[in-house]
């Protein structure tokens, strides 16, 4: 299989229809090319992301490729099933989340959401009801809409996966959708949830339905008996994802809530990672706490990474963390920290079990370990600049990005997903990652995101989100956070480049 | 000892048992994991694969298969007639040699506190089932079914091509007489087989396998190490393919004895890179696929093929943290106490600001998943990785990991074939320079400890 390079997809090219192979390159499909040392290509290391890159008369060569998640060269079009009130939008924002954070560029498309636009106005459950031609027909319509968005995203715009969220819930339905991924080179999988507890059923509608545009002006009672209605209107025609009828077609269908899977026909790496990621979730009610170690030694310095211990203030932190936490009272507290001295020093103030992530560590900052910014600035003032230019992607000299970061964490966010009540105490750009993964925050924004010494952020799952609750244990500490400054170029000052860097000793 | 233990601690980084682990905690209670199906469907394969794949992960798991007890219990197989639901004595031996597993199983899992315990047999009624799940919960185990349903009758005739005519069963059988006679195995089997049902055993925790994968049902997954469990078991395929690993090209480091470093192929190095060009296009493998690392060397390797190569940065060198790029000489000039320590627990030493073979096992782990939803993958790699990666299909032990021998300009080509994996090495005959490090003969009271500090509290 051939992939699309990075710059590739940059620049938007798309697969030819019905062809789920990369546009040609040079070499051969299949077996070697018979390549003379002589005209072997030239290896330079590209000095953002220290990556080495074959180079021909001084260009770029493009078939190259990087190591991305989604090892696919065919977008995939998710394509969710299920009666109302069965997860599907809870699955689908969830899982595009997810997608996006490890790398593969995913969006959502929700035929509910161009009905509203549509409509404007939700009357009531009449509009859903099989023999309501006019409706048939505007939902037909949102449906096609959708669709072509879809194909605009992953054929045009570089998108990697599309996630089409309705209900879909007619074997026609879904064959049209198979033909129309089919016209345009996509791989289908389908993801159908099916429920029957009405207590979670319930539950459901209370949590997204009722705060729903479309129920802003009724009563909570008006509105649980018109969304069982609704969901009444589908029933008669749902054809669920069957053995024997759907063998042929890859997907997975989960049942009451993750008591059981049934997968069908995984075809590839993502498909592979999909199913993984499903079959992991809970919507148990939890909470996150996520919180840096305590002030450190190399803190107050100003000095990044090395493996210091806590300050006489980070001993205080970590003794209000220890009271913070009895205060909560939670339930069967997991505790991790990375394999760094200042996280574990935290830990052991709080007299429970925690377990060391090596998972966890800093961000390795390479050469530039345990120096100040305003030394870096000295002594590779290239570096310093490539970082501000993308801090996301820049890798530091024998070092690490955030970029690798992510990848490094994704067993701990998976394993997060798994449990129920965690304390994570870790590190700044570990702790930024972290957080984008649950607020949904994207590349750019990442290593930005603001997280201070001595405050737990605690992480509640919430409809179709995240509620934030930002405690600051009120124990002073330097500031870590250095802002983008304004001039980010490799030509600037001293003084332009140090401009946002937080005052320390 | 003791005392030297917790000198060593520190630098070691050993694990302390109690409070906290370098290894998330997978499970608290012990696993155990029971196969059920009728014979050829693959249980022994899943078995010892699974076994393999989460020994390497750190695991510590072991296989009980009652067949092999029953082969010690009676010495000689007549017929599938041993098999036949009426043998009233034969069922006896069979009880007998059931209870024999769950007996080491318990050994195992509770005396030498293993984690995990694979009880390969039938298991094909649900009284059967009953009994092994009374036994797991008088001892606190947590059990898991896997259960391979398969109808296809080439799949089956191909697995007992492959694993039953060569059995001891069948020494001294013709192949055809063989295969009839476990064609009636079978059947004995048949008749009396309930597999897991949806309804009955909704409470019981399970992943069925349809037709070697194209299908699966998981219920009530309890816990990260059956979600690893399923993971696995779900992208494992049985189409035939070979994995060729090998080393980059003798690099200018390796020419000055220097360990790690970013350095680019020498001269020798590039030939080796052009012959393995050679090579790889005489093995005529359609659909390859070829991996490096991030680092120079093995993608200036991979450029001399002419085809497309993927980067990974999971496939990168061992960190050797301060002592990178130092020659063996060097370290032990400057780090005396760190040379020793390295040698005494090579597979779990980590240099200071670096890795260990233990962390690279947990890099690489999702480079073996991948490796086993591929089929035909060329992996250009480095010494310490490849070690890994080939210590994980030849189900080689902690101890032996670090020391198995991966020469420079050296192919080793792994074919899957009954329950393990072909190896052949090729040495494509261009000279390079030994890295291997044997297991030196030094003993721990040769070594000089200076003071060793402990961290110091602040």
């Amino acid at each position: 299989m051939k992939h699309r390079s990075p710059s590739e997809q940059h620049h938007g090219k798309h697969p030819r229809v019905g062809d789920c192979v990369a546009a040609a390159s040079s070499t051969a499909q299949d077996g070697m090319e018979d390549k003379n040392a002589s005209t072997h290509r030239e290896l330079t290391q590209n000095p953002l992301k220290k990556i080495w890159m074959p180079y021909k008369n001084g260009l770029p060569e493009k078939h190259i490729s990087q190591r991305k998640v989604c090892m696919t060269n065919c977008p995939t079009l998710i394509v969710t099933v299920g009666l109302p009130a069965r997860g599907k939008t809870y699955i689908s924002k969830k899982l595009t989340r997810y997608l996006n954070w490890i790398g593969v560029p995913t969006r959502e498309f929700n035929v509910g959401q161009y009905r509203r636009d549509f409509m404007k106005i939700y009357k009531s459950f009449e509009f859903f009801r099989p023999d309501n031609e006019e409706g048939l027909k505007i939902r037909q319509q949102c449906a096609s809409a959708a669709l072509n968005d879809v194909r605009q995203y992953l054929a045009e715009d570089g998108g990697q996966v599309a996630v089409f969220d309705a209900t879909n819930t007619t074997r026609e339905r879904r064959e049209t959708i198979v033909q129309f991924a089919e016209q345009n080179g996509f791989k289908v999988f389908f993801v159908e949830s099916v429920c029957e507890d009405p207590d979670v059923i319930q539950e459901n509608i209370v949590q997204v339905k009722l705060c729903s545009p479309d129920y802003t002006n009724c009563n909570t009672d008006e509105a649980v008996e018109d969304f069982m209605q609704r969901i009444k209107c589908y029933e008669n025609s749902y054809e669920t994802l069957d053995e024997v009828l759907d063998r042929d077609l890859s997907y997975i269908k989960i049942i009451d809530v993750g008591q059981r899977y049934l997968v069908n026909r995984v075809l590839d790496h993502i498909q592979s990672r999909i199913v993984y990621y499903l079959m992991n979730i809970h919507i148990t009610p939890r909470s996150i706490y996520l919180c840096r170690h305590g002030e450190s030694e190399l803190n107050v310095k100003g000095r990044i990474g090395g493996d210091s211990g806590l300050t006489t203030r980070g001993k205080q932190f970590a003794k209000k963390l220890a009271q913070f936490i009895q205060t909560q009272s939670i339930v069967d507290l997991k505790v991790w920290t990375s394999q760094m001295k200042r996280t574990i020093q935290t830990a052991e103030a709080l007299a429970v079990p925690y377990e060391q992530w090596k998972a966890l560590n800093e961000i390795d900052a390479g050469v530039c370990e345990e120096m100040m910014y305003e030394e870096i600035q000295e002594s590779h003032p290239l570096e310093f600049a490539l970082r501000d230019q993308d801090k996301y992607r820049y890798r530091y000299p024998k070092g690490e990005s955030y970029e690798d970061l992510v990848q490094r964490l994704e067993p701990v966010i998976m394993e997060l997903e798994r449990q129920e009540n965690v304390l994570v105490i870790c590190h700044q750009a570990v702790m930024r990652c972290l957080l984008a993964y649950f607020l949904d925050k994207s590349a750019e924004e990442l290593p930005y995101l603001k997280c201070p010494l001595h405050t737990v952020l605690k992480l509640t799952p919430v409809a179709y989100g995240c509620k934030v609750e930002s405690i600051s244990l009120n124990v002073d500490a330097v500031n870590t956070h250095r802002e983008k400054p304004e001039n980010v170029n490799v030509h600037r000052s001293a003084a332009d480049a140090l401009q946002t860097v937080p005052p320390h000793l | 000892m003791n005392s030297h233990l917790n000198l060593l601690q520190p630098l070691l980084q050993l694990p302390s048992a109690s409070l906290f682990s370098s290894v998330p905690q997978f499970t608290n209670s012990p696993t155990l994991i029971v196969m059920v199906g009728l014979p050829a469907r693959g249980k022994t394969y899943i078995s010892k694969k699974l076994t393999r794949y989460l020994n390497w992960i750190g695991v510590s798991t072991k296989a009980f298969n009652v067949g092999e007890y029953r082969r010690e219990a009676t010495r000689s197989y007549n017929s599938y007639e041993f098999f036949s639901p009426d043998n009233t004595e034969a069922m006896e031996i069979r009880k007998t040699c059931v209870a024999a597993a769950l007996k080491d199983v318990f050994t195992y899992l509770t005396r030498y506190q293993g984690q995990v315990a694979v009880f390969d047999a039938t298991n094909t009624t649900p009284e059967r089932r009953q009994v092994i799940l009374s036994f797991a919960k008088d001892n606190g185990y947590k059990v898991f079914f896997v259960e391979s349903i398969c109808d296809d009758p080439e799949i089956i005739a191909e697995n007992i091509k492959q694993v039953k005519l060569t059995s001891p069963d069948y020494t001294d059988c013709d192949k055809e007489e063989a295969l009839v006679d476990f064609l009636k195995r079978i059947e004995c089997y048949q008749q009396t087989y309930i597999p897991l049902d949806d309804d009955t055993d909704r409470n019981l925790s399970y992943i069925k396998i349809f037709n070697v994968g194209s299908r699966y049902l998981v219920n009530k997954v309890q816990d990260h190490i059956q979600s690893r469990i399923v993971y696995y078991l779900m992208n494992i395929h049985v189409t035939p393919r070979s994995i060729y690993l090998c080393r980059h090209g003798e690099s200018e480091l390796n020419l000055l004895g220097r360990i790690g470093g970013d350095p680019g192929l020498s001269h020798r190095g590039t030939k080796f890179a052009s012959a393995l060009g050679d090579y790889m296009r005489d093995q005529s493998i359609s659909d390859l696929k070829v991996w490096t690392s991030h680092m120079k060397r093995t993608i200036q390797t991979a450029e001399f093929l002419g085809v497309q190569y993927e980067q990974w940065k999971a496939l990168n060198e061992i960190d050797a943290g301060v002592c990178e790029e130092m020659t063996y000489e060097e370290i032990q000039e400057h780090f005396p106490e760190e040379f020793a320590l390295r040698d005494q627990d090579k597979y779990r030493y980590r240099y200071p600001k670096g890795e260990s073979y233990e962390d690279l096992v947990h890099r690489l782990e999702p480079v073996i998943m991948e490796l086993e939803r591929q089929e035909n993958v060329l992996v250009i790699c480095h010494q310490a990785a490849m070690r890994c990666l080939l210590a994980y299909f030849l189900n080689k032990s902690d101890d032996e990991l670090p020391y198995l021998k991966c020469p420079l300009h050296t192919v080793l080509k792994l074919t899957p074939i009954a329950y393990g994996c072909k190896v052949e090495s090729v040495f494509l005959n261009i000279e390079a320079v030994n890295t291997h490090r044997d297991r030196p003969e030094k003993k721990l009271k040769h070594v000089v400890l200076h003071a060793i500090k402990a961290p110091s509290e602040n």
